[in-house]
């Protein structure tokens, strides 16, 4: 075997060793070394993220065609790190509280490990590989949902996220054994490609297709795959709440477009096409019509999260370049935005408690930073101009409608019609801080300063983004720098 | 040229106005005032070495064989639509964009120093600093644009800032209204701009300035001869850009707003409503003048805007009380003065005329001159009343014992704003008045009346203020001068007043084409009569204000309505009201009212009462049992499967 392959996944390797170093000075530091454990974490993992952006992507297949680090995934693996920074800065609080701080070495080492799958779901071009990476990918989430062991909620969001998981990967499974009996023993993309673009779409293909948007519509929470989001994102501690809903989603969203583009993408107005079509507005109408009703924020979070989902999806029925460019700056934008907002949550929540839409109001009497934190993280996900938000869906929509079909406009006239289903269930969130005429609930508080950061990171994402053209421009840089596999199709 | 020092010139200002506006509720006063000042000083610094640089340096990119050029300095593109839709933002380097640097940076700074002293112990000082910043940064920006949309983008900038600023004093209501007033008239006008912009653009495919006004035969070619309304488009273009300008400029009949935002603090008026800001319509014009020239119309149309408010403006400033508002009214005048010089200049060689584009080079000129002797007599007037604490000559008189450095500061300003041989405005004024004489006798006759009527009023002002009669409540309350932050740019202003007329060899800097000009003085034509008128003008002024007597109410009594008329300049403002009440809102806007109540928001409402309908029938799905969650996700990935086979199979 020639070693120097594992030179590709410089970012697998990078969040790998962070991993061993994190679990090897959790397990052999005395008392006193393991205070200083979460700054270690935090500080190494920033200089990892630090080193995927800088460092290049090699775009080579190795491991027998299995594997591959082109700029896209590359650029992909460098966003997320970029939002589980951002979730470790705002848990740095939370993991030191008494409950948890005995097992906080297990929190960060779940994460990277999740992390770390999430990196193979990526840069998989194999279905094995790939189911690898989903599973590790999924499977410590469940124990980190259960994190807070002294909750009920907690565990019974545990147990329905892992119920739900198994589930799908089974349907998943039967999916892809489906299509390994289309492409005639074969599971790397390439091969299934061109056999699909050979033969002819028959009932067999469609199962396969239905089966695999289910189960990686799970990861998506795609409706209808969607009803354990709402119960887990409730019952599961905050920062994973953060995690699950941005940094998962995310990564699942761009393996899903390679997926589906590369192996799949002969069939595609033939199929695929319609079957997302249906989803994306079930997926953006349904979330839409849950969240306008929810009172508790991490709830109201989750519907949100399910209907900006299908936003993010949108990058798959343009199926083109600028549709995965679209994405990925789109999942940018949508990390900075979403954990905004739940920064802002999770402070609260750390200090008084309480996560209801109620308990925000006139939040601004006591803590206008956090207020005006949490405005412009609402406005950025309604997508209010100049905020990032308004820039990710407008490009998201012209990828779309640039095919020029009909239909695809109709669907982004639907989705511009949820976009103002959604400004009302955002803007009551800013109601009640704003507007709302009671006494406040929560006391005037001073924030950790991790969690300060975090929020302030955020804060500067969601008014950078939009008017500085360059990160834009390397979203875009980095697919047509990889567009090889798209040529495929 | 590096691109460090331009860029610095923009970053400065905005970082301060950044670094005050967050951080200065933080710092003292004196830690901010300081910190403003030493920004813009050290932005006035850099400025003069880009325009020193560019105007003197030789660099091949900057002058070729003796024309100077016009340079890019750096072009970023910020936004790319489409190929050809793009909207960049750069730094253009060309004689009137590096004028304007110094102009800009000179008196902004002299600002700066002034409101130290000026705004001493007033609530919310910080603040007042990082608005100084923001329109600092704002107007700069303005007059670099690299083209037409960044222009336009920095131009509502510099109306935010104005309008913040005028609405300084935030808890009066006059200070209030005016600043509304400012921003709406304004940004009324700026509608016209957009229309413009957009027209233009649609046609020539670009923004660029340098692409606009290099070929404007092709600018003419490309509209194809499409008309509206009796005229081309292109006239409409250039005149609804020039609509932006008259708002921004205060021309008729859009210059209601600018005596109002003499509601703001005094050396605010002296930097954005005298010196800076109002001239951007004048330099608007100057940035396009090529394409102006290829379209008749419009330029025939400045010239009657600016004649005409020019006028209006002069004898509007023989009757009012409050000497901001003079100095406003004249403002007024003094820039439609620049509008006609704009106007009546050619770009091509004309028989008989010796230099065509000396209307150009004569307006710019102005532009300079006035931008110091106003803001002198600004800042003059601001030391005025920081000694008396009140806008009204009546409560001034006999003032030259006790001031005399605002005094001899102030004679200084009139003097050069009258035209008085040597001060600035003699020179600067001469060029414009022979221009025009050169165009047409009738324009040079006029504004040579304008002009005597400047000098009547300016110095009726000055006699009223520090000669007639000493006021009583001077033996409570002694005025004084000025402290020294207050006095040092006075006296810096007026001496360059004095000198930068005949020092400053302005034709061979600022042209239209970069040609060097060399300017020579009409005087039998041109030069003696119009002193003369002034002299005449300033004489009356004497023999009816220089000490108290019966001679004015004499003069008022003579034709009484006159007088009321102009005091209420013209009844403007009454019919605005008449248009904007009367009209607009309880006719049109009624009706909309009702439309959008009972149709716009009855649909809205309904819209929600289906989504909350819809969201209240679904509720069932999430029942919180797994058993069903996963039913359901089977049931859709079964429903899935079976519908797409039935449709396509």
């Amino acid at each position: 075997m020639d070693y120097s392959q594992f030179g590709s996944m410089i970012p697998e390797l990078i969040v790998l060793g962070i991993f061993m170093l994190v679990f090897l000075f959790d397990t052999f530091s005395c008392e006193k070394g393991k205070k200083i454990l979460t700054p270690f974490t935090t500080i190494l993992f920033g200089l990892g993220t630090i080193a995927i952006w800088l460092l290049p992507a090699d775009g080579e297949l190795v491991f027998g065609g299995m594997y591959i680090n082109d700029t896209t995934t590359n650029a992909l693996k460098a966003i997320l790190n970029v939002g589980v920074f951002i979730v470790f800065l705002q848990s740095a609080k939370w993991v030191e509280s008494d409950e948890v701080a005995i097992r906080k070495g297990e929190f960060y080492e779940l994460i990277l490990v999740t992390l770390f799958g999430m990196y193979l779901m990526v840069s998989a071009r194999h279905f094995l590989l790939f189911i690898i990476g989903l599973e590790s990918a999924s499977l410590p989430l469940a124990a980190l949902v259960a994190f807070n062991k002294n909750h009920y909620e907690s565990h019974e969001a545990a147990i329905k996220y892992i119920m739900t998981a198994v589930f799908s990967s089974a349907l998943l499974l039967v999916g892809l054994s489906f299509v390994y009996a289309f492409s005639g023993g074969s599971l790397y993309f390439d091969d299934l490609a061109i056999t699909i673009s050979q033969g002819q779409t028959s009932g067999l293909l469609i199962v396969a297709l239905a089966f695999v948007i289910a189960g990686i519509g799970f990861k998506l929470s795609l409706v209808p795959f969607h009803l354990w989001t709402a119960d887990v994102y409730q019952g599961a501690p905050t920062a994973i709440t953060s995690y699950l809903s941005v940094i998962s989603k995310g990564a699942a969203a761009v393996a899903f477009f390679i997926i589906f583009v590369q192996c799949f993408g002969a069939v595609y107005s033939e199929a695929w096409e319609w079957m997302l079509y249906g989803i994306i507005i079930l997926t953006i109408t349904v979330g839409n019509l849950f969240a306008v009703r929810q009172k508790n924020m991490k709830r109201f979070m989750a519907f949100s999260s399910i209907s900006q989902a299908g936003y993010i999806m949108l990058g798959v029925m343009a199926a083109d370049g600028l549709g995965l460019a679209g994405m990925l700056f789109y999942i940018f934008v949508y990390v900075v935005s979403n954990l905004g907002a739940f920064a802002v949550i999770s402070t609260i929540e750390d200090k008084t408690g309480l996560v209801g839409m109620d308990d925000y109001n006139g939040l601004h009497k006591t803590n206008p930073w956090l207020s005006f934190a949490m405005t412009l993280a609402m406005f950025s996900l309604a997508g209010i101009p100049p905020f990032a938000g308004f820039f990710s869906k407008i490009l998201i929509f012209t990828s779309v409608t640039g095919t020029g079909s009909w239909a695809l406009y109709m669907l982004v006239l639907i989705a511009l019609i949820n976009t103002i289903i959604s400004l009302y269930y955002y803007l009551l969130v800013v109601k009640a801080m704003w507007i709302s005429a009671d006494e406040p609930k929560i006391e005037t508080f001073r924030s950790a300063c991790s969690a300060r950061a975090a929020i302030w990171i955020c804060v500067a994402g969601i008014v950078l983004f939009g008017l500085v053209p360059y990160i834009y421009e390397y979203c875009y840089d980095a697919v047509q720098n990889s567009l090889s596999f798209l040529l495929l199709f | 040229m590096d691109i460090t020092l331009p860029i610095l010139i923009l970053a400065i200002p905005i970082t301060m106005f950044l670094v005050l506006g967050i951080g200065g509720v933080k710092m003292s006063k004196k830690m901010a005032g300081i910190l403003g000042i030493i920004g813009m000083g050290t932005t006035a610094t850099i400025a003069y070495t880009v325009a020193i640089t560019y105007f003197f340096s030789g660099d091949a990119n900057f002058i070729i064989d003796g024309v100077r050029q016009q340079y890019q300095v750096f072009d970023f593109t910020w936004l790319s639509f489409t190929d050809t839709l793009v909207v960049k933002l750069g730094f253009l380097l060309d004689p009137i964009s590096a004028m304007m640097l110094v102009v800009i940076t000179t008196i902004s700074f002299m600002v700066h120093l002034y409101s130290w002293g000026y705004m001493e112990g007033e609530q919310g000082f910080q603040r007042y600093y990082a608005f100084l910043s923001l329109f600092s940064f704002s107007m700069l920006g303005l007059v670099v644009a690299t083209n037409i949309f960044q222009m336009y983008i920095f131009w509502e900038l510099v109306g935010v800032s104005s309008y913040l600023l005028i609405g300084f004093y935030y808890k009066l209501p006059s200070a209030v209204s005016a600043s509304k007033k400012a921003f709406i008239v304004t940004r009324f006008a700026d509608l016209g701009f957009l229309i413009g912009i957009l027209l233009l653009s649609f046609y020539t495919d670009t923004f660029n300035f340098m692409d606009l006004t290099s070929n404007p035969e092709r600018v003419l070619a490309s509209t194809g001869g499409a008309s509206f309304m009796g005229a081309s488009v292109l006239t409409w273009a250039m005149v609804l850009i020039f609509t932006g300008g008259m708002g921004k400029s205060a021309m008729m009949p859009l210059h209601i707003w600018l005596p109002d935002a003499m509601e703001g603090p005094t050396p605010v008026s002296a930097l954005i409503h005298a010196a800076t800001m109002v001239v951007a319509g004048v330099y608007l014009v100057a940035r396009m003048f090529p394409v102006y020239c290829v379209v008749d119309a419009a330029m025939t149309f400045i010239c009657c805007v600016g004649a005409i408010t020019a006028f209006y403006a002069a004898v509007v400033a023989c009757a009012q009380i409050d000497i901001k508002r003079i100095l406003a009214f004249s403002t007024i005048s003094q820039i439609a003065f620049m509008m006609v010089s704009l106007g009546v200049a050619y770009d091509k060689p004309i028989e008989g005329v010796h230099y065509s584009g000396l209307g150009y080079m004569a307006g710019m000129f102005h532009l300079f001159t006035h931008a110091m002797f106003k803001a002198l007599l600004f800042l003059g007037a601001g030391a005025l009343i920081h000694a008396v604490h009140s806008n009204n000559y009546t409560a001034m008189g006999g003032l030259r014992k006790y001031m005399p450095i605002t005094h001899w500061t102030f004679l200084i300003g009139c003097l050069a704003i009258a035209g008085i041989w040597p001060f600035a405005g003699f020179f600067s004024k001469d060029e414009m008045l022979a221009a025009m004489f050169a165009r047409h006798w009738f324009w040079g006759a006029w504004m040579t009346m304008v002009a005597g009527l400047t000098a009547f009023y300016m110095f009726r002002m000055y006699f009223l203020v520090f000669w007639w009669e000493e006021n009583p409540h001077y033996k409570e309350h002694k005025p004084h001068d000025a402290p020294w932050q207050m006095s040092v740019p006075l006296l810096f202003l007026a001496a360059v007043s004095c000198v930068c007329g005949w020092a400053l060899p302005f034709g061979e800097l600022v042209t239209w084409n970069g040609e060097p000009y060399h300017i020579h003085i009409e005087w039998v034509k041109v030069a003696i009569p119009s002193i003369l008128t002034a002299c005449v003008a300033i004489a009356l002024a004497y023999v009816m204000y220089h000490k108290k007597n019966d001679l004015p109410t004499k003069v008022k009594n003579f034709w009484p309505t006159l007088w009321t008329a102009a005091n209420r300049r013209f009844y403007w403002d009454e019919i605005y009201m008449f248009i904007t009440h009367k009209i607009i809102f309880n006719i049109i806007c009624k009706s909309i009212a009702w439309f959008d109540r009972h149709v716009i928001d009855a649909t809205m409402d309904g819209f929600a009462k289906i989504t909350q309908k819809a969201s209240y029938a679904i509720r069932g799905m999430q029942a919180g049992t797994i058993q069903a969650y996963v039913a359901w996700y089977l049931a859709g990935a079964v429903a899935l499967a079976a519908i797409t086979w039935i449709c396509l199979i």
